[in-house]
């Protein structure tokens, strides 16, 4: 039995470490430690309500747009005018976060997840005239005449062994990682278009959005989003079948909990008040495995007793956050949340799923043509490979839509509606970050903020286990995976990154037999 | 496809805010000498602590001089940066990422520090990894590399000066880079890149210095941040300064008057963001209709009062006062001024 341990975790967003115990081959345990604690809603305490759109936003600066809208949600129902949102102010909205969706989705895919299944040194002896080829041949080749492989940085070094493409689709996805670079510089110039600049956009706000529409701004975003949506249809989901077919077996690995949770994205209806009612271009809902049920946040809880918490388990609108870093038999930052006392899974998987489950006809015949395409059933939605595969065939679904609500905004007309803010008030904020639910709870009292609580889906999915010590969705989803290579754990790293967990941390991997470091071969 | 960082782009890079200072970077004959020098490769440490990992989103939104450029190739004529720690990018994780460190650590680097340095409970509040069991606290790390570091770079407000982590109470006990060297005696230079983001010019301007004629050259100001960037007030570049001057105000969002009322901090905001706008040239905050919420200000957040609320201009923290000229007695006159009282460090406490 062997202890793998590896933190940081790189290439996700925040600090995170992992451990897994492996017995011969096959994961038996597995523990989630979120290594960072900043206390927003501490400090958040005695602030003037409206300053939490912009605090919040910098929990995260790959999806700051999605605690943004969350936030002013949050106040829209605190401060009375969650129905009289006008519909420029709802569609503006939409297509920020629809934009910061485009741009979290291919980064992603292509530069978090992408090292762990394609072999940069593929393109060592390129010789054709692509320029972003060039320039990574250039810089393998700048490292093979000094005969420093430390020259690699940040490439090098790596696990190494279970790189699977053949050299042309390495080569292919190695220049499409660089054009995603541009692609995803882009995802962020739509955004500014409306939100001023990104990221961390001073132009969601309570009651609306900051600036309406003009012919000049829908022509300009416009031209974007066809960029986009031409490279999602003609490189990023391509891209994630060609990775999908060389590691099918990924298909079978991850699989965890087997309930999802969605509150739902992109409203298409401003004037309902209850979130969980209101009609969204993503669904609310929950399923557990293929059969479907209703949300209702009021099940929502989150249990402290592994998290580094003095503070009690409850309803987020009615608990707080003390931070209590010497607990004894606590081993992370994170709350464990929980809907109806059981684990769910947030994120791609989970909208995509609920959306197919609820009969959208767009996700149903995008996710049937998928699975026929690898002869696999929708169960195999719950693998590693099923939640890239749902992350980019929902970058698609958003896309496309985009471009149907730039036809729907109205040059002229109003875009936000005056706020006032109440001597007390209640407020909860539902939506989606491209990574999975996310939930704001504000209590206002003399005007300013007497608690704000922020339940965020790497909570959901990297959570610990809880009061009744089931383990969390991403480590339900390591225990029972394969793993060919102590030393070099790609199992392990993959199902981590395909859940695209967000702690601004790393995860651990020690073995305890010590590891072989990583040797570069130039092929 | 993207441009390298030539001359012709760096000049440009720099041009509005050297302009604006009547400065050339180019006058100095050794940076023509060093243009035309042979490879320099610079390793480069950036490390992640108590922060959002927004300033390195805004980094890959860098154009001309693009994330392409800074990780493939010269970002300077002559000179790489080697990127060998940077944990949202790199290929290695958990040992393998550590030993990337500790072997660069052995030579000559340049440190770039993104998010700010808890120091409560010995800095268990932010851990960075593993060794022997035990989490290795962002302190202990930044106090080994700074000591080794040619320069350090302090990216983003909380890097400066705790930014947003450290908001009151500051639960974590969060500083800035500077502040943690005099805590420490560490005395390698410390360049402040302010701003909640900062723009990807911010960074690659004072790094291309850094690369090309040492810390030194960099000329900061008293809060240590280039000022070839961070001279001008957001006010002074304001397209609404006319309604400001001409006491016409928003009174929601979407008017076209003045946003001071609507908590605008552009009167006390170093920068120039309108010289370069963001996000590949296509906007900027007060464009888009929203006020300048005073990100690139070392007080950034929670010493700027609510961000809705018109501030006090009156007070002490508004160190250029002349730029305000008569407008600010017009304010005053108009008892615009005076509805918040919050001193720096305690917004809404």
């Amino acid at each position: 039995m062997a202890k793998i341990v590896i933190d940081p975790i790189s290439r996700i967003e925040g600090h995170l470490k992992i451990e897994v115990v492996v017995e011969d081959g096959v994961v038996k345990d597995a523990h989630s430690t979120g290594t960072m604690f900043r206390g927003f809603e501490i400090f958040l305490k005695g602030h003037n309500p409206t300053d939490a759109q912009h605090y919040t936003q910098r929990i995260c600066g790959v999806c700051p747009t999605s605690h943004g809208m969350t936030a002013v949600l949050n106040l829209d129902s605190a401060l009375g005018v969650d129905d009289k949102i006008p519909d420029n102010g709802r569609i503006i909205r939409n297509l920020i976060q629809g934009a910061n969706y485009i741009q979290s989705h291919i980064l992603h895919f292509y530069h978090l997840a992408a090292l762990d299944y394609v072999d940069v040194t593929a393109v060592a002896d390129y010789s054709g005239n692509d320029p972003g080829l060039t320039k990574v041949q250039q810089f393998i080749g700048r490292a093979l005449a000094a005969g420093d492989n430390s020259m690699l940085g940040p490439f090098w070094p790596r696990y190494e062994g279970d790189y699977r493409l053949s050299k042309a689709i390495n080569v292919k996805a190695v220049q499409d990682y660089v054009e995603a670079l541009n692609m995803r510089r882009i995802a962020h110039e739509m955004s500014a278009i409306f939100s001023g600049r990104i990221p961390h956009s001073p132009a969601l706000v309570a009651g609306g959005a900051t600036q309406g529409p003009t012919e000049d701004n829908v022509a300009a975003f416009r031209a974007k989003l066809t960029k986009l949506r031409k490279f999602t249809d003609e490189v990023y989901i391509p891209d994630v079948i060609a990775v999908a077919e060389a590691y099918s077996d990924h298909f079978e690995q991850g699989f965890g909990c087997g309930n999802v949770l969605s509150y739902g994205v992109f409203d298409l209806d401003g004037k309902e008040k209850d979130l969980a009612k209101r009609q969204r271009f993503l669904p609310q809902g929950i399923a557990s495995g293929l059969n479907a049920g209703i949300f209702d946040p009021r099940k929502i809880t989150e249990d402290v007793k592994y998290g580094w918490f003095s503070s009690g388990s409850g309803y987020p609108g009615d608990t707080d956050t003390v931070d209590d870093p010497n607990k004894s038999g606590a081993y992370t930052w994170l709350k464990a949340p929980r809907y109806d006392g059981n684990v769910y899974e947030v994120g791609p998987l989970a909208r995509v799923l609920v959306a197919y489950l609820a009969g959208d006809t767009t996700a149903q015949k995008l996710v049937n043509d998928t699975l026929a395409h690898f002869g696999a059933p929708p169960a195999a939605l719950f693998s590693t490979l099923g939640r890239h595969a749902a992350r980019a065939l929902e970058c698609k679904m958003v896309a496309d839509a985009m471009d149907k609500w730039l036809d729907e905004l109205k040059p002229g007309e109003p875009v936000n509606v005056k706020t006032e803010i109440p001597d007390s008030a209640q407020g909860m904020g539902l939506w989606e970050a491209p990574r999975g639910a996310l939930g704001h709870w504000i209590s206002i009292k003399d005007q300013k903020i007497e608690r704000y609580q922020c339940v965020v889906p790497s909570t959901w999915n990297c959570s610990p286990r809880d009061n009744n010590d089931q383990p969390g969705a991403l480590e339900q989803s390591l225990i029972g995976a394969k793993v060919k290579d102590e030393a070099n754990p790609f199992e392990v790293v993959r199902i981590v990154r395909a859940f695209d967990p967000c702690l601004a941390c790393a995860v651990h991997v020690v073995s305890p037999k010590g590891h072989e470091k990583g040797r570069f071969q130039i092929c | 496809m993207t441009t390298q960082l030539t001359r012709r782009n760096f000049v440009g890079l720099c041009a509005g805010s050297t302009a604006a200072l009547g400065l050339s970077l180019f006058k100095n004959p050794e940076f023509e000498r060093l243009f035309a020098a042979g490879l320099n490769e610079v390793p480069v440490i950036w490390f992640q602590g108590s922060g959002c990992n927004g300033c390195s989103v805004s980094a890959l939104n860098g154009f001309p001089v693009t994330i392409q450029d800074l990780l493939l190739s010269e970002v300077v004529t002559g000179s790489h940066v080697s990127l060998r720690f940077h944990n949202t990018v790199m290929a290695a994780q958990g040992d393998l990422a550590m030993q990337a460190l500790y072997d660069t650590e052995t030579g000559p680097f340049a440190l770039i520090v993104e998010g700010g340095i808890p120091l409560k409970d010995g800095g268990i509040y932010c851990e960075v990894g593993e060794k022997d069991g035990h989490g290795i606290p962002m302190t202990e790390t930044i106090e080994r590399l700074g000591k080794k570091a040619i320069a350090t770079i302090a990216l983003g407000t909380c890097a400066s000066s705790g930014g947003i982590s450290a908001s009151p109470p500051n639960p974590g006990e969060v500083v800035g880079v500077a502040e943690f060297y005099k805590q420490k005696g560490i005395t390698t230079p410390v360049i402040n890149i302010t701003g909640c983001p900062p723009h990807p010019d911010w960074l690659v301007v004072p790094l291309a210095q850094v690369l090309m004629d040492g810390p030194e050259s960099v000329e900061v100001d008293e809060d240590l941040r280039p000022k070839t960037i961070y001279s001008k007030l957001i006010h002074d570049q304001c397209p609404r300064r006319g309604q400001f001057d001409a006491g016409k105000f928003a009174e929601k969002f979407g008017d076209p008057d003045c946003l001071f009322k609507l908590g605008c901090k552009g009167p006390i905001c170093h920068a120039d963001c309108n010289d370069r706008l963001w996000n590949n040239k296509t906007r900027w905050c007060i464009e888009a209709g929203a006020p300048c919420i005073g990100c690139a200000e070392m007080a950034f957040p929670s010493g700027l009062g609510p961000i809705h609320e018109p501030m006090d201009i009156t007070e002490d923290k508004i160190g250029d006062k002349a730029a305000l000229g008569l407008a600010g007695a017009t304010l005053a006159t108009m008892g615009v001024l005076a509805v918040t009282k919050n001193k720096s460090g305690n917004a809404g406490h």
